[in-house]
């Protein structure tokens, strides 16, 4: 009886694959059990379902990832998971540890909730990401493009977005009648 | 009877009867006109103005929760002096730059005053963007670096480094030991040139006009002898995916001794100028603060953390290119200030040019580029006698390499703090997707915790401490 319980716990800690990406990361795949924990090129890198997402970040800064460093959205056009990718990494200093979160949210509705809350650094990024990608943090505090004009139509960072050019006039170009 | 801007338009809207204003008809877009062109003859304005606005990127007079905490800076910890009495008439939102001679670029810092002290700012960038990012998307790996050498100008060997050890990673390729040195020796060496860069404007800000003089002064050698390594003072694209673009030149021992005697004597002379400086320390000691846990927070890093006291340098934490097997230290501050700042960086010239006195001392033989025909064009002498080399070649500067499909994040300790960039490979010759985390646009997203609370006078001191490159703030 003892041992049938036991089991399926350790394999959820197994299928989540937190305790062999860093033994720091095992108490976060207890909170949010969602979450699937890998090993990328030698750096560890969780994806996590959009409903869990705040919970896993507010499971890490308790957990010694203090340190917020980097937040980019990636456009994957024609996706079945998703089409954007929200991509969040995060330092530890004390386990001397980088995390690299992986959100998958799709194209009809490309909302998330901001981190701004937990980490006020990812203001900034979050508005990066409204602006050239179109993906809507939402509570997020002041939500305005950064790089482009207010009135700047569409999210050039998008792969459907046309690059755009600028006329040129070649005059007294030798025009082939 | 007749409004003065229809008089402005001349004789086209003679009819007077609706003149055919666009304008969009919010409060302050009202107050400017459009600029239209007007042609004789015709009804209607044959090119029309075109508005762009910051409106809502701008400070408000009236702000609520936490876009009010943001701008005072007191979202992690509140250290804020709650005693503000005024009544409408001391306060002003005040608009510093721009262009301004003192935010180091086009940064556009709105401050809300009552009188001398700043009760709220705002940081408002962008007015350099050039889409960078997908400028990235449309060159190949062997270009890539001669687009992100031009996002930090002050430092653009960090830039490239990043980028190659970003594609290294995921090419699986392994640069030999001759290129990890001179990639440790430039790299080094363009942090001190950097901070010297930083010495000479934070001196001059502040009123010390000979550190101007000093700073670039001594930032001249430095950057001769990178023009005669890479054939550029700046943008040097010397570093590449697959190594490095050429060997280093003959006589460059000869070059960098005389490079760090210059240097150590300058940082004397600095140092003998500054340290006892009254007027040095009262400009900067207990001005822009910031404390550990904002830091970390914010995600700044670099000088300015370390500053604060956070021990943190990715050269010890995630070492790159084989930095690990010199000796430096990593000095740290303990009150955060503009003083501390100023401290921190004369040390870590200091460190820095102890590692590069180890690197030449340690200059292993070999070659400097990888010997991967997939990722390094063949020796010119090759080509005529090999019809592999050609193909290579060809292929090379055509298409370029392909790079297996995977993404990686790699970061390097610029001289401002975490570099990193998130690579993302479809396996095609091109980045599917380059994100630059660049240290300055989380330094400047911090401003409004160092500069709320202190006065006028400060701000130039902190901004210049924080020494933001606006090239890699907005991209």
């Amino acid at each position: 009886m003892a041992d049938d319980v036991t089991t399926p716990e350790e394999t959820v800690v197994d299928t989540t694959g937190a305790a062999s990406a860093h033994p720091a990361l095992a108490a976060v795949a207890a909170t949010v059990p969602s979450a699937v924990f890998d090993v990328v090129l030698g750096d560890p890198v969780a994806r996590v379902e959009r409903e869990d997402y705040l919970a896993l970040f507010e499971a890490l800064e308790d957990e010694g990832f203090e340190a917020f460093s980097d937040l980019c959205v990636v456009d994957y056009l024609h996706r079945e998971i998703g089409r954007f990718d929200v991509v969040v990494n995060l330092l530890s200093h004390q386990h001397k540890v980088r995390l690299r979160v992986l959100c998958a949210v799709p194209g009809n509705d490309p909302t998330l909730p901001s981190l701004s809350g937990v980490y006020p650094g990812a203001n900034f990024y979050e508005r990066e990401g409204y602006d050239l990608l179109g993906v809507t943090f939402t509570d997020h505090p002041d939500l305005t493009r950064i790089m482009l004009p207010e009135d700047w139509e569409g999210h050039p960072l998008r792969k459907d977005e046309s690059v755009g050019s600028v006329p040129v006039q070649f005059k007294g170009s030798n025009k082939v009648e | 009877m007749t409004d003065p801007s229809d008089v402005a338009h001349g004789e086209a809207p003679d009819n007077g009867a609706e003149a055919p204003v666009t304008a969009p008809e919010t409060g302050a877009e009202e107050r400017r006109r459009l600029h239209d062109v007007w042609m004789s003859g015709t009804e209607a304005p044959t090119r029309s103005g075109h508005f762009t606005s910051e409106a809502g990127q701008e400070m408000l007079e009236e702000e609520e929760g936490a876009v009010l905490a943001q701008q005072r800076g007191t979202l992690v910890s509140d250290d804020y002096l709650d005693d503000i009495e005024s009544d409408d008439d001391e306060r002003q939102i005040l608009n510093m730059g721009p262009q301004h001679p003192s935010t180091h670029g086009v940064l556009r810092l709105q401050l809300e005053l009552i009188g001398e002290r700043i009760i709220r700012a705002k940081p408002i960038i962008g007015y350099l963007h050039t889409g960078m990012e997908k400028t990235a998307e449309t060159l190949t790996y062997m270009q890539g670096s001669t687009n992100v050498t031009r996002m930090d100008y002050l430092s653009p060997f960090f830039n490239e480094l990043c980028f190659s050890l970003a594609t290294e990673r995921l090419l699986g390729v392994d640069v030999p030991p001759r290129a990890d040195a001179i990639r440790v020796l430039m790299t080094e060496l363009n942090r001190v040139s950097s901070h010297l860069v930083w010495i000479a404007t934070q001196g001059m800000d502040i009123g010390a006009l000979s550190m101007m003089i000093y700073g670039f002064r001594d930032r001249e050698p430095i950057l001769d002898f990178f023009e005669r390594t890479t054939g550029l003072r700046m943008n040097h694209n010397y570093i590449r995916p697959g190594g490095v673009a050429a060997d280093l030149p003959d006589g460059w021992r000869d070059d960098v001794v005389s490079i760090i005697d210059l240097v150590t004597k300058g940082v004397g002379e600095y140092e003998g100028i500054l340290n006892a400086n009254p007027i040095f320390i009262e400009r900067t000691q207990s001005v822009g603060v910031i404390t550990p846990e904002e830091c970390d927070a914010y995600g700044v890093t670099g000088p300015i953390a370390r500053a604060s006291g956070v021990d943190w340098d990715l050269r010890k934490a995630f070492p790159y290119s084989g930095i690990d097997q010199y000796e430096f230290k990593v000095p740290l501050g303990r009150h955060g200030d503009t003083f501390d700042r100023y401290i921190v960086r004369m040390e870590e010239i200091k460190q820095s040019l102890g590692i590069v006195a180890q690197v030449m001392d340690s200059m292993p033989d070999g070659d400097w580029r990888t010997g991967d025909r997939k990722v390094t064009p063949p020796p010119r002498a090759r080509i005529d006698q090999s019809m592999e080399a050609l193909i290579h070649h060809f292929k090379l500067f055509t298409g370029g390499f392909g790079v297996p499909a995977g993404e990686v994040y790699q970061a390097v300790e610029s001289p401002r703090g975490e570099l990193g960039m998130y690579l993302v490979s479809d396996g095609g010759t091109r980045p599917y997707r380059l994100h630059v985390r660049g240290p300055s646009f989380a330094n400047t997203q911090a401003l409004p915790v160092m500069l709320t609370d202190s006065l006028i006078a400060d701000v130039v001191a902190t901004l210049a401490s924080v020494d933001p490159v606006l090239g890699d703030v907005d991209r």
